[in-house]
């Protein structure tokens, strides 16, 4: 069983190795999103420091979104979704490893450059380890919740911007204790709850969001 | 050990087909025939466990498959209408991989004698993506070559886009299968000609 999870990582990412423009175009949106706001603010570092977490954190979250719309859709039109769906490995495992797979290619590039994007906003130096860290636990939940919005979405016209009415809601929680960790370690206070918040979080998506992703899918899927 | 009873399917308020039953034993071949839009896909989703049929059940070995599950999918190949290939990787790592999904350990040497027999050898490292259509089929039925264990395979339409070679690649495969004690469902729009020990055939036009 273990042994199909890895094949699917394995899979996903070379697809992902050999198709680098996408994992490009997910980062490059990131980057410009983020330095879009200095540029149109102007030079204020309080209100940009002030600004920095949240700005930071949505832009995370659309770009999450943005890659979302790929996760099952390619599987989809091409027939191996249905291989997936009568694999004798249970269902949840592959879309775990699918999740995980797309997590390493969208969610950990962001993580890698969020600090050094950070620095156009005159972010603390100290601060630069939360933002990461924060980001490091918070981003494999959006992936993770995400996921069921893209099964259920699957093979419906306009299905990217339902996908988006879908999923941002139930970002809410994550965004606010992520962007809430920086504001907590701006103010001096400990960031660590924030992270046992963000770490439970990725604890139940990590244990339940797969069977709700798998169900998902064999719905669209019929 | 594959049973329907009453199995029926409707698509968008139309019944594509009702009351319809068989029983295939070990070595027993099943060909649905029908023009198109008649439900052929449909049924073989429905025997796959993909599509629920608006009533009606299919058995493996007694069992009602939505209760076993896995533990039939463990049983069945299934080559659906698509080919199941990804453009950007190769023959061998496609077909490897689908190994890998069906929960199949398959040497790397098997991986390329199927390929071969397929007739791909020399192309096993070019991506999909420059095969042909016929290529491209062969390349996805090419898991009939290291299927022996499934003693279940359901085909959907495997003779399309393949040359006549390709066609009796395919009817003697299914023949062996159906020689060592396998049962082969298929849908087809020619006449296959495959030796088998028993043939059940389903017409879906009325």
């Amino acid at each position: 069983m273990l042994s199909t999870l890895r094949t699917v990582i394995h899979r996903d990412l070379l697809l992902a190795l050999r198709r680098r423009a996408d994992l490009a175009t997910v980062l490059l949106f990131f980057v410009i999103v983020v330095s879009l706001f200095p540029l149109g603010i102007g030079p204020e570092p309080n209100l940009l420091r002030a600004i920095a977490p949240g700005v930071i954190w949505v832009a995370a979250l659309l770009s999450c979104m943005l890659a979302l719309a790929r996760l099952f859709a390619a599987d989809f039109a091409d027939g191996t979704l249905e291989q997936m769906l009568v694999s004798p490995t249970p269902l949840g495992l592959i879309v775990a490893g699918k999740v995980a797979a797309h997590w390493l290619t969208s969610g950990l590039p962001l993580v890698l450059i969020a600090p050094v994007l950070a620095l156009q906003f005159d972010l603390n130096q100290s601060l630069l380890g939360v933002l990461a860290l924060s980001l490091l636990i918070g981003t494999p939940v959006l992936s993770l919740i995400g996921a069921i919005g893209a099964a259920l979405t699957l093979g419906l016209r306009g299905g990217g911007v339902l996908l988006a009415l879908l999923v941002l809601p139930l970002y809410v929680p994550v965004l606010i204790i992520g962007a809430g960790a920086l504001d907590a370690a701006a103010a001096g206070l400990s960031a660590q709850p924030h992270f046992l918040l963000l770490a439970a979080l990725l604890v139940l998506a990590a244990a339940f969001t797969p069977w709700a992703i798998a169900a998902s899918l064999r719905i669209s899927a019929e | 050990m594959l049973d329907a009873r009453d199995l029926a399917a409707t698509r968008s308020d139309t019944t594509l087909f009702s009351g319809l039953g068989f029983a295939l034993a070990p070595g027993a071949l099943l060909r649905v025939t029908g023009a198109n839009g008649t439900g052929k896909t449909s049924l073989l989703r429905a025997l796959c466990g993909l599509l629920m049929p608006s009533a009606g059940e299919v058995r493996w070995k007694g069992e009602d498959i939505r209760a076993l599950r896995e533990e039939y999918w463990e049983h069945l190949l299934y080559i659906g209408h698509a080919n199941s290939l990804k453009d950007d990787l190769t023959a061998t790592e496609n077909l490897a991989f689908a190994c890998g999904i069906a929960g199949l350990t398959v040497p790397h040497e098997r991986v390329h004698a199927a390929l071969g027999r397929f007739g791909l050898a020399g192309r096993e490292r070019l991506p999909v993506r420059v095969l042909s259509q016929g290529q491209r089929r062969r390349a996805a039925l090419a898991r009939l070559a290291v299927g022996e264990a499934q003693p279940l395979w359901i085909l959907d339409e495997p003779f399309a886009a393949l040359d006549a070679a390709g066609i009796d690649l395919v009817q003697s495969l299914a023949g062996e299968h159906l020689a060592r004690g396998g049962m082969v469902v298929l849908t087809t729009h020619q006449d296959a000609r495959i030796n088998a020990p028993s043939v059940t055939d389903i017409n879906l036009d009325r």
